[in-house]
């Protein structure tokens, strides 16, 4: 293999290591993603915008920085790609959606702020479903995302192109966002890491709402440690953030020790029954054995309101969603419609007709319709109860589990455009992840297979705050399967 | 037919924190537009809000000194509809749990005292603005409108009151006394002309006990047009009634230049609000002892004000009412009443000769070159008959010329009244001398000789002689 | 629940857009198939369950009452679509 080659396939952590002992420049290990980038984006379309410029100049002010005061920062030099909706300062947002093609933000998201900080090169944002309305990243207003292990098939969403991005070695790693799966599905599909933290953990300041009461933002990676590290930059209470959560932030990727023994982990029975593929619920039946098999206790669960966690999320997120995209209506930033326009009213009738597609319409109009009067009751008050119900159904089980498993997503990645059309079926790749959010627990994905080629997620949950639990078991999986020694060849071959 | 009148009223209150609402931008009125904003004011992605603490703070004040209850635990709505100064489309308000409800205030009709119910106090944001572009600079026949988004977050306080107002001037005594309390509790400088003090009134007329038809006016600017856009309306629903026509349910704008309250053209969907808990805002459970120590800050309240006015100064009704309707008046009051003079004729001087000066100025009592140990000084001067009346009024302008004390006017201009009564007898002597017609009318029994005779010794003092302590010598010289 | 054209344009209405006829049947049809699903919450008993709106037990989170930079006015209005003397331009309000 040649240099280039090597260097992309290492972990963000070696990558760190090299660049801090000077035995790999920051100059060379951005140029040698960029490469990559450019060698395999005609493939895959995992970025709507590249920033090579940027990345350069970032590199050297880094670099002036550590020179001028000795700081150096702990991932200093190591590229990262982040999703779309999330805000870069003076660089394109466009959330995978006309309405923003052109917008460049103010200012930096906390988490962007916080990646900067840790000296983190940002190379470019990647596609997205728009808004973070699908689970494909077909309605992206720039064209699909296509998966690296087959480029006929979606790599999942939301976060598409951040797992494409990962999982292709464009990046070691990535930032997503996850209302109902969209970190872990991607991931899933990609054959990578990808975990959704606890709500709250991580600042949503400069996250693009979809729905604020399940969006959280989280990291994607190659492997467990990565991904740990990676939480551990971006994670910490936000003053920007009414909703974060003051918690001291543990240094989660130095404290994995992979230790199972006696771990008491739950297989949830809603999630693993018959909607389940079956080459997927065989690999998943598989690892459980091997987590048997390093000591952890399995047992099946039951959290009986999981059955009606798809319903309840659609209401929700899409009330919440409805209100949240009630923003972009052509006034102070975005797309504003060419067409002539008798009043304002006609002005945002075409703006939103126009600069919105088709996805993002249904759930703006689910969603205004189970808010509106005379529906209120039957639909969002009462989803809003059977969440508590499912939040109260994972409290119990709390009681008697450190951990919950399940399949990641119901299937392996599906072919572009097969579920596009069928709203129904596209809902359902979320079944799994979904009630994740409702409860806003923490989760994660690992690859634990391929199933006819194709890779198989393995989710595992956790109570809140209890990442690190999380990431253990996580790692220790990990170890055990040993998904990417195995499979670093196959993903999308020079 | 029998007509009964029922207003209620929704009061919208800017209250004066340094910040807005939900992010840091100036909440200052003004400026250049939008230089007042940032992501969140101006609905940028992935803004976030973050509530105000002060905000919250002034908004319990208000609520406990309108005896409403403070919920235990309250929460923000999204109340969601397009509008071009909503940089969100919609706007943070409270809804079905509001931070308090369940107050009253009573105000003084003179006559009567009229108790009115508060529904509730909550907090929400305030939009941006319009500005009309065109010929009539108003928004029908505007060509196109610009937008201002400094107003946007800027915290508001909403109060509802029951229907329990029965007239026009009930709205505006009960608004004027809001007004007054809210000034008093120093979270608001409500300025109705900047918009910091709005109200819309809820009218309805019932006629011979059948219930009547709610009409909604809005776009009051004063005090004065609300009554004035309420009597219209009254009267409008009235002949309405009379004439066996059905009032129609909707929201008049109140167009004080031509008097009227013109029907609002709204679209159909205007009204399905589809409120929802703000899931970016977490709740609010206040502590009990936070609301406690609000409520210690709380300062005496203008009806607690009147009656100790009354009861420890003794002033009339009257005066008192005057003086405490303002805060800086009461005050400077009594500061002034801290003097050895008569609180009574420090309260007389203030709502007259000052008051009047004043509003000729244009100037509040706070701006006017006057000190409450100054008034002390004039009002002590006559009383000890220092100065006349009259020579008080001069020194009081020249006070307000010059910011001098009263005595040293007084002594720099040798005003000092002549009340030497042998100094005074000399004069006395020389004007009966000088006038001995008078003199011999006054003893063939008319009595306007007279003051012609006061008349001449004032003159020749140069109104420095205390006139009843004249008019008691020369009477006296006269009969002996 | 079937959900009529008639029910989809108004839910549009408020939602602020112009649909097209066709997109009007897609999404009675669509809209229809969503909500006969999400009808099986109505089964669930919900009495003396309370709605979960927040999903932390965070409460009071309240700032300081501090001045902090504005934007430049550039930044403002430097995505601004339509713009009249520096300020925001919308057509008429009527």
């Amino acid at each position: 293999m040649d240099f280039k080659n090597k260097l992309i396939r290492k972990s963000a952590l070696e990558l760190a290591k090299l660049i801090a002992t000077g035995e790999l420049s920051a100059e060379e290990v951005t140029s040698a993603f960029l490469e990559r980038i450019e060698e395999a984006e005609p493939r895959l379309h995992a970025f709507i915008n590249l920033f090579p410029d940027f990345a350069f100049e970032e590199v050297s002010r880094m670099e002036a920085r550590f020179q001028k005061d000795g700081e150096n920062t702990p991932f200093a030099g190591v590229p990262v790609a982040v999703k779309d909706d999330l805000s870069t300062k003076e660089l394109l947002t466009t959330c995978g959606s006309k309405m923003l093609e052109n917008f460049v933000p103010v200012y930096d998201a906390t988490v962007v702020k916080k990646v900067k900080d840790a000296g983190v090169v940002l190379l470019g944002k990647t596609n997205m479903d728009e808004f973070a309305a699908g689970s494909s990243t077909e309605t992206s207003y720039f064209g699909p995302t296509m998966n690296p292990w087959d480029t006929s098939r979606v790599p999942g969403g939301s976060s598409g192109g951040s797992a494409a991005a990962v999982a292709s070695y464009e990046v070691p790693w990535a930032i997503g966002s996850d209302t109902g799966g969209s970190i872990r599905q991607p991931a899933s599909f990609c054959g990578i890491v990808g975990m959704k933290p606890t709500y709250g953990l991580v600042s949503r300041y400069g996250l693009t709402a979809f729905a604020s009461s399940l969006d959280q933002v989280g990291p994607m990676a190659r492997n467990v440690k990565d991904c740990a590290a990676m939480l551990g930059v971006i994670a910490g209470h936000d003053s920007l953030d009414g909703t974060s959560i003051q918690v001291e932030i543990p240094g989660y990727s130095g404290m994995l020790g992979g230790n199972v023994k006696g771990v008491k982990v739950g297989v949830v029975k809603e999630l693993a029954g018959e909607s389940i593929e079956a080459g997927v619920l065989d690999l998943f039946n598989r690892s459980l054995d091997l987590l048997e098999g390093l000591g952890a206790c399995v047992e099946e669960v039951s959290l009986p309101s999981l059955k009606y966690a798809l319903s309840v999320y659609s209401i929700i997120a899409s009330a919440e969603a409805s209100s949240n995209l009630a923003r972009y209506d052509g006034v102070r930033y975005g797309f504003r419609t060419d067409e002539p326009v008798e009043d304002v009213w006609e002005m945002y009738a075409k703006t939103r007709a126009e600069g919105f597609g088709m996805e993002v319409k249904r759930r703006i109009m689910l969603g205004t319709y189970v808010l509106s009067a005379g529906h209120y009751d039957q639909y969002y008050s009462k989803a809003q109860m059977i969440r508590t119900l499912i939040a109260e159904d994972f409290s119990s089980a709390w009681e008697k589990c450190d951990l919950l498993v399940s399949p990641t997503s119901p299937t392996t990645a599906f072919q572009l455009g097969e579920k596009l059309v069928d709203p129904l079926k596209m809902y359902m790749a979320d079944m799994c992840t979904i009630p994740v959010n409702l409860a806003g627990i923490p989760a994660i994905s690992i690859p634990c297979g391929l199933s006819d080629g194709l890779p198989v997620g393995f989710q595992i949950m956790g109570p809140p705050l209890g990442e690190l639990k999380v990431l253990d078991v996580a790692y220790a999986m990990e170890g055990a399967i040993g998904f990417e020694e195995k499979t670093a060849e196959k993903v999308l071959p020079s | 037919m029998r007509f009964e009148t029922t207003i209620g009223l929704e009061i919208h209150v800017e209250l004066s924190t340094a910040s807005k609402m939900f992010c840091g931008c100036s909440a200052l009125f003004g400026g250049e537009p939008n230089t007042h904003t940032c992501p969140g004011c101006l609905g940028h992605p992935g803004s976030l809000p973050v509530t105000n603490r002060q905000a919250v703070a002034y908004g319990i004040m208000l609520a406990l000194a309108l005896n409403c209850e403070i919920a235990p635990r309250s929460i923000f709505h999204r109340k969601n509809y397009f509008y071009p100064d909503m940089p969100k489309n919609y706007q943070i308000s409270q809804y079905d749990v509001p931070l308090s409800s369940g107050g009253s205030l009573e105000i003084d009709m003179g006559d009567y005292i009229r108790r009115v119910g508060i529904t509730r106090v909550h907090l929400e944001e305030d939009t941006g603005k319009s500005i009309h572009v065109g010929e009539s600079g108003r928004i029908h026949g505007a060509d196109f409108s610009l937008e201002d988004f400094n107003r946007a977050g800027i915290p508001l306080a909403e109060i509802v009151t029951e229907p329990h107002l029965k007239s026009p001037e009930e709205a505006r005594v009960f608004l004027q006394s809001l007004r007054s309390i809210i000034i008093y509790l120093g979270i608001s400088d409500c300025k109705m002309e900047e918009g910091s003090l709005r109200c819309d009134a809820n009218i309805s007329i019932s006629a011979d006990e059948r219930i009547g038809t709610k009409v909604e006016v809005k776009n009051m600017n004063s005090f004065k047009s609300l009554y004035r856009a309420l009597v219209f309306e009254e009267e409008r629903q009235r002949s309405l009634l009379q004439e066996g026509k059905t009032i129609v349910q909707e929201t008049r704008h109140w167009d004080e230049s031509n008097g009227v309250a013109i029907p609002m053209r709204t679209k159909e969907e205007a009204f399905d609000y589809r409120y929802f808990p703000e899931p970016d805002l977490v709740p609010l459970e206040l502590d009990p002892t936070w609301v406690e120590e609000i409520r210690k800050k709380i300062p005496e309240l203008p009806a607690a004000k009147l009656e100790r006015f009354q009861s420890q100064y003794s002033l009339p009704q009257d005066v008192a009412m005057v003086l405490v309707g303002e805060e800086e008046m009461a005050d400077f009051f009594e500061r002034s009443a801290d003097s050895k003079a008569s609180p009574v004729e420090i309260g007389k001087w203030m709502v007259g000769d000052i008051s009047a000066i004043l509003n000729e100025k244009g100037i509040s009592i706070k701006e006017a070159p006057i000190s409450p140990q100054m008034l002390g000084e004039l009002v002590l001067l006559l009383e000890e008959r220092t100065i006349s009346s009259k020579m008080a009024k001069e020194v009081l302008l020249e006070v307000f010329e010059t910011g001098k004390s009263p005595r040293s006017i007084v002594e720099e201009k040798n005003l000092l009244q002549i009340t030497d009564e042998k100094e005074l007898e000399k004069i006395i002597d020389e004007v009966m001398a000088e006038n001995s017609k008078a003199v011999d009318d006054f003893r063939s029994g008319k009595e306007q000789a007279l003051k012609f005779l006061i008349g001449n010794v004032m003159k020749k003092t140069r109104g420095k002689a205390n006139p009843s302590l004249v008019s008691d010598m020369v009477r006296r010289k006269l009969s002996s | 629940m079937a959900i009529s054209e008639e029910e989809v344009e108004h839910i549009a209405k408020l939602s602020a857009f112009f649909l097209s006829d066709e997109e009007k049947k897609v999404f009675a049809k669509q809209l229809s198939e969503v909500l006969d699903c999400a009808d099986v919450i109505s089964e669930v008993d919900t009495s003396n369950v309370k709605p979960t709106s927040y999903i932390t037990n965070l409460v009071n989170v309240l700032r300081e009452d501090e001045v902090k930079p504005s934007l430049s006015i550039e930044e403002v209005m430097k995505n601004a679509p339509h713009v009249y003397e520096g300020v925001f331009k919308v057509p008429r309000i009527i």
